[in-house]
């Protein structure tokens, strides 16, 4: 199957890119190719086989329940475009 | 001068020891190097005032002999670190616009184990952009160039291979005496095979990622760059170690990588997997091959045939895995907490107009792949076919390993290529990488070795491959490989200083 202009318009608004128009369409071609690259996979046969979750052979580690970090504000907000009063700035969301 | 730039790891160290030499005088060799190399374009960040203390402050531990056994097994040697490691209050940018000027309040867990080891900081080299490429033509800093060229037209601009193209070339071009690299998919080993040195990815788990920009993290691995084998298992030993704020950090002891090069690999069968003969691969990169072959076999192992029968399949499914976890980890970038902010009247426009700016083409194309996969009514079909896959590939390996102990294969399809030669078409930019994928799928270790000179002069590796949690045979193949192999061509120089 193949993407068109309006599915890839859909798919950069759901990934919050902005793509302009014209480049719209270059990329409509490159990510055709590349799904359709990547179709070869329906040759293998993977009846019954288990989706690889962690590529290491080992059991999630587990550590106590305690605050171990924290109490470093400015540090956080060091690299912040907008930090205003111990906050991160951003554009009004409630009306 | 020069010569202080010639040392390898192993040798400044004992220079070092002995105290014929000091860390200073070597920094500022390196530094002298590295600005005179700008043309390579290597560098994002050079912190040559940084390392002048780092070196100072080595020279004193090395001086006091007190403290003689606090002199770590890296201490007062100059390396590059690639700009995907975090640095604390060095900027790091993952050569992405998005991440420009970003000052990380925090050290990765690899580069505070490397200063611990006494490391000296010589700047933060450029890659692809947030490590998303093979020949580092991604990055937002520009094009990194490669040391070399071919015999043929010495002004044509060569790459230097990716992502970790700015390491690579620091090393090859003696502005570093080792660098650090990220491996997902082929990143340290191919282009140290376009370059002409060593790099080595480690089992996935044996480096922490802690305070390593993420690409894609099951794959993602920190490795060393260096011009010898023993340079990467002494790199390697500074680097790696568990580490508990990485749940994927194996907390297994660490073997001692050095004492693994016995140069004897008697009795170990190595093999060969007839699925990487591929068709249409350059003369010259079998030939290399089938003389790796008899090198190892010279050497007293016995090479066999194998089959890893899923190999075409894993680089399609790396490009699911890879992209998916890319548009996932970057989804962080939202012009709020760090990096660039782009405005908009809302909110959503601002992330939108943000990222649209601050993202290149490639990372782009991949974040949207990902997304897609990912995207209701599309992830069974592609995502979780490709985890089956993925299961598939290291089944072969699992199945390989039964019978041999140590893969060779060839690193790369070919010799480095000229700048813009493969730009177009992102699937032949993809294919560099069919080699080194198969392993990265199944976190395998690998190490690329250079092995000889392309018919227009350019330098050709080998890979070995091990099982998991089995470097010190990689380590042990790979430098009977470079001890066979003498490799000694290097770069004419071309750029800065000619004197």
């Amino acid at each position: 199957m193949s993407l068109d202009k309006a599915t890839v318009a859909g798919i950069a608004h759901l990934a919050r890119i902005k793509v302009d128009d014209d480049r719209l369409e270059t990329m409509v071609g490159e990510l055709n190719n590349i799904l359709g690259w990547i179709e070869q996979l329906d040759e293998v046969d993977t009846d019954g086989v288990a989706p690889m979750t962690s590529v290491a052979d080992m059991d999630a580690p587990q550590r106590q329940d305690i605050v171990n970090d924290g109490d470093c504000r400015d540090r956080v907000l060091a690299n912040a475009p907008a930090a205003a009063d111990g906050f991160f700035g951003v554009p009004k969301v409630i009306e | 001068m020069s010569t202080l730039t010639d040392l390898t790891l192993a040798q400044a160290r004992d220079k070092l020891k002995s105290r014929e030499i000091s860390s200073r005088e070597l920094t500022e060799a390196h530094i002298v190097a590295m600005e005179d190399a700008r043309d390579l374009n290597a560098f994002i960040t050079e912190t040559p005032e940084h390392a002048l203390t780092m070196a100072d402050a080595a020279d004193a531990r090395i001086k006091d002999e007190q403290n003689g056994d606090k002199i770590g097994p890296i201490e007062g040697i100059p390396v590059a670190i690639k700009d995907l490691y975090c640095t604390e209050g060095v900027q790091t940018t993952a050569a992405s616009h998005i991440l420009e000027g970003f000052k990380p309040q925090y050290e990765s867990t690899v580069t505070a184990n490397m200063w611990k080891a006494g490391g000296v900081m010589l700047g933060k080299t450029n890659l692809d952009e947030f490590a998303m490429g093979s020949s580092n033509e991604t990055s937002y800093f520009g094009n990194v160039i490669s040391p070399w060229r071919r015999t043929d037209d010495n002004a044509g601009q060569i790459v230097p291979g990716g992502s970790s193209g700015g390491s690579a070339s620091a090393v090859a071009a003696r502005i570093a005496i080792a660098a650090t690299g990220t491996d997902t998919g082929g990143s340290i080993r191919q282009p140290a095979s376009f370059v002409g040195i060593v790099g080595m990815k480690p089992t996935y788990g044996r480096c922490s990622r802690w305070g390593i920009v993420a690409f894609a993290s099951s794959l993602d691995q920190p490795g060393p760059m260096t011009r010898t084998v023993r340079d990467s298992a002494i790199l390697l030993q500074a680097m790696a170690g568990h580490d508990p704020k990485d749940s994927t950090s194996v907390n297994q002891p660490l073997p001692d990588f050095e004492a693994a090069l016995t140069g004897d690999i008697k009795g170990l069968k190595i093999g060969i997997p007839r699925e990487y003969r591929m068709d249409g691969m350059a003369s010259e990169i079998d030939d290399l091959w089938k003389q790796g072959v008899k090198w190892l076999e010279d050497a007293g192992a016995t090479c066999v045939e194998i089959s890893l029968p899923h190999t075409k399949y894993a680089l399609p499914a790396y490009y699911i895995v890879a992209p998916a976890e890319a548009s996932s980890n970057l989804a962080r970038y939202d012009g709020v907490r760090y990096g660039l902010r782009v405005d908009g009247d809302s909110l959503e426009e601002m992330y939108e107009a943000t990222r649209g700016e601050g993202f290149g083409d490639e990372v782009q194309r991949r974040v949207l792949i990902g997304t897609y996969v990912l995207s209701a009514g599309y992830y069974d079909a592609y995502y979780l076919k490709a985890q089956k896959v993925r299961t598939r590939i290291a089944e072969d390996f699992r199945n390989a390993f039964e019978q041999v102990d140590a893969i060779l294969t060839p690193t790369a399809p070919s010799a480095a290529f000229a700048a813009g030669e493969k730009g177009d078409d992102p699937i032949a930019m993809y294919l560099n990488d069919i080699f080194t994928v198969p392993a990265s799928m199944a976190g395998l270790p690998g190490i690329s070795v250079p092995a000889g000179l392309s018919a227009d002069g350019l330098p050709l590796g080998l890979q070995v491959l091990g099982n998991a949690f089995d470097e010190e045979t990689v380590f042990r193949v790979g430098s009977v490989l470079e001890q066979a192999a003498a490799f000694d061509a290097r770069p004419a120089k071309w750029w800065g200083d000619k004197s």
